[in-house]
């Protein structure tokens, strides 16, 4: 028997894998033998299905049932019950959150998935990533076959630059233009390169395609090669990413295998070749200059542009630097046309974007939407709003260089220009959702402590500067803060963006920026109030259980790391502010709102 | 180094194995095989794999093999519906190995259900 009536599907990223899928896999080829099923049933090994928050997810086809948070056992279950008797296993079938009752929950079905377009990551979850026929059989290669052996260069260049696609790593500069400056300049070699550098506290999007979809990234690479007149390529990825790594190795050799990457591929007589560069996780090497000069050995610094990369980039030669998702959209426009594409999205930003859902959010994971689709909708329908019913305070996007985008402003679609407009910015897309209890003078503290410690050091603003503010941020965080301080922070944020070479610097201050201009109450009652009023920052915070409201359940008194709270069963709990450490285990963990942050605070 | 066409053969190979995760599945003749206890018990275990077998010797695509509960007709067991893209079913009732592969020759391949194998024929006789 070479056909397989049922495939299962178990999710290889490095979510599912963290929590336990490679046991899933072994475990399920040890039962499918036991019941003699195995020359059946065929399981598969994919990519990231995006909704990380339930792993480690199971998909049974072709029902797509889709199964979360399975354990060993439940495999058992699944095995005897569903893929023996095709009987769904319903008490594991996904629920979103909120809904309380269980309807069919194929994967097409769950909202999570409803309100998504999938482009870049059309075959994350879907395809095994380490079998290049899969990829085949999903009109992979395609788009490099009709680019090599159907059109000329510059036609390749015309089909990206009508299809409006924008760079996915943060810039947004126009991918087309960039393709043509770089084959505009002249050189004996040039290179191509995937920037995988993914360095944005929460943002995970690079790493899944290369896991999910690794060949979909070389094809796109060859294409570009061929388009600028290229014939070497290097994918820069951080050594972090272990399982990109080496599923992007695989690729590499079983494309070689097929011809498709090496000497005059499919006889069109154009060679190309990829090496992999890993990097070793410094942030700054992200920006494309201190990216190359890390690639060809030296020290990751930025230099000052011009020149540009297209004109004098890695080994002095003209080179063309995109990001992993801008290269997974590339094969689909190729073969689907620029006006596909640009029926997606805005009017200035064409196509889908990729965002990583992170922080106090339901459904943590990843997402793909057109571009324009307001961020309420990313949150709230997709994200499935807020976990415990707590309230929505920010969210920040755009990772350390972006800014916290208040609830006033949830309605705005998300482009690149309108979230420049409100002072963040699109960034890689990472998006981390802040409830009532993150403080935001905390979160600016965090994302410049980040900072400093990735400056390179080669601009004195950038390296000195951060460091100022960080020092001023803990300060008014432990309540030694004044007016005046917000002042200064102030005009050190202009400084460092103005006095700083590369992107680091110079968006370094944006954290800072947004906090203080949609949070200013926040900053001002650490100043001249000395509290936090989300209760975070330990110096300034104390809490208090009302006893109107406790119902003497406990669970406060058990989630106490520091034995602070007392009280006997049924009736009203005290907490001992002398002990009290500040962690805040009481306010998340109380079902009846009891424990509060204490309006005053003894200094 | 692959030709074109050893490309395009293996898109063709493979997607006869994949297109089971493939979403144009209206298209598909489907094969459901009563699969519990009773079912099992009256032998549909080699009923199913006979199908399978069958499918896969003829390179079928765009048919998937499913399972499904007890009916509540347990003496009629191993029972299997066929159903086509239009939407019709067949019930055929007591089937075998080889009925199973008389059914994929003469109803997925050519569409011609087996008259006598199905549940029509089977409550005249009783």
């Amino acid at each position: 028997m070479d056909i397989f009536r049922s495939h299962v599907l178990l999710c290889g990223g490095t979510g599912c894998t963290s929590s336990g899928s490679e046991q899933l896999l072994e475990h399920l080829n040890l039962k499918l033998k036991e019941y003699d099923l195995d020359r059946e049933i065929k399981p598969i090994r994919t990519g990231c299905f995006g909704l990380c928050e339930a792993g480690p997810i199971v998909i049974v086809y072709p029902e797509g049932t889709f199964y979360s948070h399975v354990t060993v056992s439940d495999i058992d279950e699944i095995v005897a019950e569903h893929l023996l008797k095709g009987r769904i296993v319903k008490r594991l079938l996904h629920q979103e959150k909120d809904v309380d009752h269980t309807v069919d929950m194929a994967l097409d079905q769950i909202p999570f998935y409803k309100h998504q377009t999938r482009v870049a990551l059309r075959n994350c979850g879907v395809i095994d990533p380490e079998n290049i026929d899969e990829y085949l059989a999903f009109d992979g290669y395609k788009a490099m076959q009709k680019a090599l052996l159907e059109m000329t260069p510059e036609q390749v260049i015309d089909t990206v630059s009508q299809s409006g696609l924008r760079g996915r790593g943060g810039g947004g500069f126009p991918t087309g233009q960039k393709w043509k400056f770089a084959r505009a300049s002249q050189g004996e070699r040039k290179f191509v390169i995937c920037n995988a550098d993914e360095g944005d506290p929460g943002a995970f999007m690079d790493r899944s395609v290369l896991e999910g979809d690794p060949h979909c990234v070389l094809e796109a690479m060859i294409i570009n090669g061929y388009a600028i007149g290229a014939n070497e390529g290097y994918v820069y990825v951080r050594a972090e990413y272990p399982i990109a790594v080496k599923r992007l190795g695989m690729a590499i050799d079983q494309a070689k295998e097929y011809g498709l990457l090496g000497k005059n591929i499919l006889g069109s007589g154009f060679d190309f070749d990829v090496h992999i560069r890993e990097g070793a996780g410094a942030f700054v090497c992200g920006e494309e200059t201190a990216l190359m000069v890390s690639i060809q050995g030296e020290r990751g610094e930025p230099h000052p542009k011009p020149p540009f990369p297209a004109v004098r980039g890695l080994f002095d030669a003209p080179t063309n630097i995109n990001n992993v998702e801008t290269y997974a959209n590339i094969p689909q426009i190729l073969l689907h046309g620029p006006t596909w594409f640009r029926s997606m999205g805005t009017e200035k930003s064409a196509g889908t974007k990729v965002f990583a859902l992170g922080g106090k959010i339901n459904n943590t994971g990843l997402v793909e939407v057109p571009m324009g689709t307001p961020l309420k909708t990313v949150i709230y329908d997709i994200g499935g709003g807020i976990p415990k019913g707590k309230a929505f305070k920010a969210v920040q996007t755009g990772g350390p260089s972006g800014g916290c985008i208040p609830a006033e402003h949830l309605d705005i679609p998300i482009d690149y220009d309108n979230l420049i407009a409100i002072g963040s910015m699109m960034g890689s897309g990472g998006i981390i959702v802040m409830d009532e209890r993150t403080c935001m003078v905390d979160v600016a503290r965090y994302y410049l402590n980040f900072l400093s410690e990735e400056s390179c050091g080669k601009c004195v603003a950038c390296r000195e500067g951060i460091k100022r503010m960080l020092e001023i941020l803990t300060d008014i965080c432990s309540g030694k803060g004044s007016e005046e301080d917000l002042e200064l922070l102030e005009s050190l944020c202009h400084t460092v963006e103005e006095a700083s070479l590369c992107a680091l610097g110079k968006t370094a201050p944006n954290p800072v920026l947004t906090t203080l201009k949609y949070f200013k109450d926040e900053y001002l009652a650490h100043i001249n109030e000395k509290r936090c009023p989300a209760g975070v920052c330990p110096d300034l915070t104390a809490y208090e259980i009302d006893e109107k409201l406790c119902k003497g359940c406990g669970v406060c008194a058990k989630n106490c790391p520091a034995s602070a709270i007392s009280g006997e069963r049924g009736k009203a709990h005290r907490l001992d502010e002398a002990c009290c450490v500040k962690c805040g285990n009481c306010i998340d963990n109380c079902k009846f709102n009891a424990v509060r942050v204490k309006r005053e605070v003894r200094a | 180094m692959k030709t074109l066409e050893e490309l395009e053969a293996i898109r063709q190979k493979t997607l006869a194995r994949i297109s089971l995760r493939k979403e144009d599945k209206e298209e598909a003749v489907r094969v459901v095989i009563g699969m519990a206890t009773c079912g099992i018990a009256a032998g549909a275990r080699p009923v199913l794999t006979a199908f399978m077998d069958e499918i896969g010797r003829r390179h079928l695509r765009n048919v998937q093999v499913t399972q499904t509960g007890c009916v509540g007709m347990c003496r009629l067991e191993p029972m299997v519906d066929v159903i086509t893209p239009d939407g019709n079913k067949v019930t055929y009732v007591k089937v075998n190995p080889e009925k199973a592969r008389m059914i994929v020759a003469d109803h997925v391949v050519n569409g011609h259900p087996v008259t006598e194998y199905t549940i029509g024929a089977a409550e005249q006789q009783a």
